[in-house]
């Protein structure tokens, strides 16, 4: 892991170094962003400053925290609603082997659906002023792998596992709660991880071709159609705030259940 | 350590090799095992596999019986049908004069495999926790029980680790444990230390030998090695392979009173049982000495 660290070093400056090393990488890339800017002077057109982008924040930030919370919602519930489909699917599926030929052309189907083809006829589907669309946008894409990688997990329990299950005369209930989801649950996270920057940035996509304004996807466009340049990389920036929002929690969920789930009912 | 070693008292009791179907079990309590007629056929691509022809196999209460012969004997298949994980194809299998589907939904045996298969998300604790936590025993009762679990086969300090941490001798030792969970009266044990080293996989004989002695349990025991099933078992049950089937039996003849230490391992009795269990499975008498490492 940390092989780049001297082996001199006392292993404070290690953690220091980890913490500091991306900050000082981000720091170098903002100086020279508004180097470019300020002194060579590329047009703003081109390019906004690092320096203008915060003005432009400071000046919206109701507006971005509100188009923050529109956008983090739909992302959030369709997240949710994927994961559900996804895994009750994915137990389905790896009941019986019919079910999971049945099932998978669909899923392979739904992998490749195109966001920018849907979005208009989702829309139109549910009204013009209705978010159903968008997260239904986002749960599609939310689905696909959390039920890939749910399937794989359920399908993780070993001959011995099963042998042993057998041998203790458990239910299938008990089987479920005690063999079979503990070993998928590390796979349906990581699908879980993927999924939710997936969602985000089906949600914020899917904003780009109608429904109701308000999203940070609808700004970025309209803010960049009126040449509002600096302004629409402000909502850029809320954008990937947002994905990353999304993906600490849930990398945060998934060491919390591998913390939970070792213990087992004792201890 | 039941008693102070003896080497000297230690004295097998000769017997030949005895022919197919003659159950050494005596007694008059109803068998632990009674395995009569039993046939299994495995259908694959290539035809069809006899995996077991007509056995016979009956275990009195408490007595350790080590099933020996080469690979595709069999002897795995026997210790499965007896534990219901597979079904016989004729022929009838009863656990303590229960059908084989019964004794199992009854919990009436503990079973432990070549790979220790223990749950690597709980700790060492709630792996040995787990028949008695699906078979609905109270936390409190299953703390204590585990506990005495632990102390019994020397791993109380590890209660809280987890598999991983753990070496291959220490895993096999609380996968046994986990088969004593239920105080069964009887364990059907597959090559449990077929994974381990020579010197771990003594200690670990010495301390079945002991734990056995304890509890009483009656045992089926499938082996590959030799010394070990001499070693071990009241009777070792030779058979051999295509159809699988049961050859023959040494009955070893060394008391459970005998403590199973080095001294055993170095006696001569012990050697002349060695040899005769080999010309058992070799069909002819066989030259040279020494024992077999597996």
């Amino acid at each position: 892991m940390s092989s780049a660290s001297a082996t001199g070093a006392p292993p404070g400056w290690t953690r220091i170094g980890r913490v500091a090393a991306p900050v000082v990488v981000g720091l170098v890339g903002l100086a020279v962003w508004q180097f470019l800017v300020s002194v060579v002077e590329v047009s703003p057109y081109l390019l906004p400053g690092p320096a203008e982008i915060a003005e432009e924040w400071r000046a919206n930030a109701d507006a971005i925290r509100e188009a923050f919370w529109i956008t983090g919602t739909n992302a959030f519930i369709g997240l949710v609603g994927g994961t559900l489909v996804g895994v009750g699917l994915a137990a389905i599926a790896s009941s019986a082997r019919w079910a999971e030929g049945m099932l998978a052309p669909v899923v392979a189907g739904l992998a490749v659906v195109p966001i920018v083809a849907l979005a208009p006829v989702l829309n139109s589907m549910y009204g013009a002023d209705s978010e159903y669309g968008r997260r239904v946008i986002a749960g599609i894409a939310a689905f696909v792998p959390v039920y890939v990688n749910s399937v794989r997990g359920l399908h993780q329990t070993t001959a011995l596992h099963r042998d042993l299950m057998r041998a203790y005369a458990a239910s299938p209930g008990q089987r479920f709660r005690t063999l079979t989801l503990p070993s998928a649950a590390p796979y349906v996270l990581t699908g879980i991880r993927v999924a939710s920057s997936l969602a985000v940035i089906s949600a914020l996509v899917a904003e780009y071709f109608g429904g109701p304004r308000g999203g940070l996807g609808s700004f970025i466009s309209t803010s960049a159609a009126t040449s509002a340049y600096a302004r629409a990389w402000a909502y850029v920036a809320a954008a990937i705030v947002l994905g990353l929002v999304a993906y600490v929690v849930t990398a945060l969920l998934e060491r919390l259940v591998q913390r939970l789930l070792p213990t087992g009912a004792l201890t | 350590m039941t008693q102070p070693s003896d080497n000297a008292a230690a004295t097998p009791v000769g017997a030949a090799a005895t022919p197919v179907g003659a159950p050494a079990a005596t007694g008059t309590a109803v068998p632990a095992v009674r395995v009569s007629g039993v046939t299994k056929t495995f259908g694959t691509r290539a035809g069809v596999v006899h995996a077991l022809s007509d056995v016979d196999l009956t275990l009195a209460p408490g007595e350790f019986a080590a099933l020996i012969g080469p690979s595709g004997c069999g002897k795995s298949t026997l210790m499965r049908v007896i534990a219901d994980l597979e079904s016989a194809t004729s022929g009838t299998v009863e656990v303590f004069g229960k059908a084989a589907a019964t004794a199992r939904a009854d919990q009436d045996y503990g079973i432990a495999f070549q790979q220790a298969g223990l749950l690597p998300w709980r700790t060492v604790a709630a792996n040995v926790a787990l028949p008695l936590e699906l078979h609905g025993l109270g936390r409190g009762e299953r703390k204590a029980r585990v506990a005495e679990l632990l102390e019994m086969v020397g791993l109380s300090d590890f209660a809280g680790h987890h598999p991983d941490q753990l070496s291959g001798g220490m895993q096999q030792r609380v996968a046994i444990a986990r088969s004593l969970a239920e105080q069964p009266r009887l364990l059907l044990m597959d090559e449990p230390f077929g994974a381990l080293d020579e010197m771990t996989r003594e200690r670990m004989q010495a301390e079945l030998a002991r734990i056995c002695a304890e509890t009483g349990a009656a045992v089926v025991f499938v082996t590959h090695s030799i010394p070990e099933a001499v070693f071990l078992a009241d009777r070792v049950v030779v058979m051999s392979p295509r159809p699988g089937r049961i050859t023959g039996e040494v009955v070893t003849g060394i008391g459970r009173d005998v403590p199973r230490d080095d001294a055993l391992r170095e006696d001569r009795d012990f050697f002349a049982k060695v040899t005769e269990v080999r010309e058992a499975l070799h069909g002819t008498p066989v030259t040279g000495s020494g024992r077999e490492a597996r």
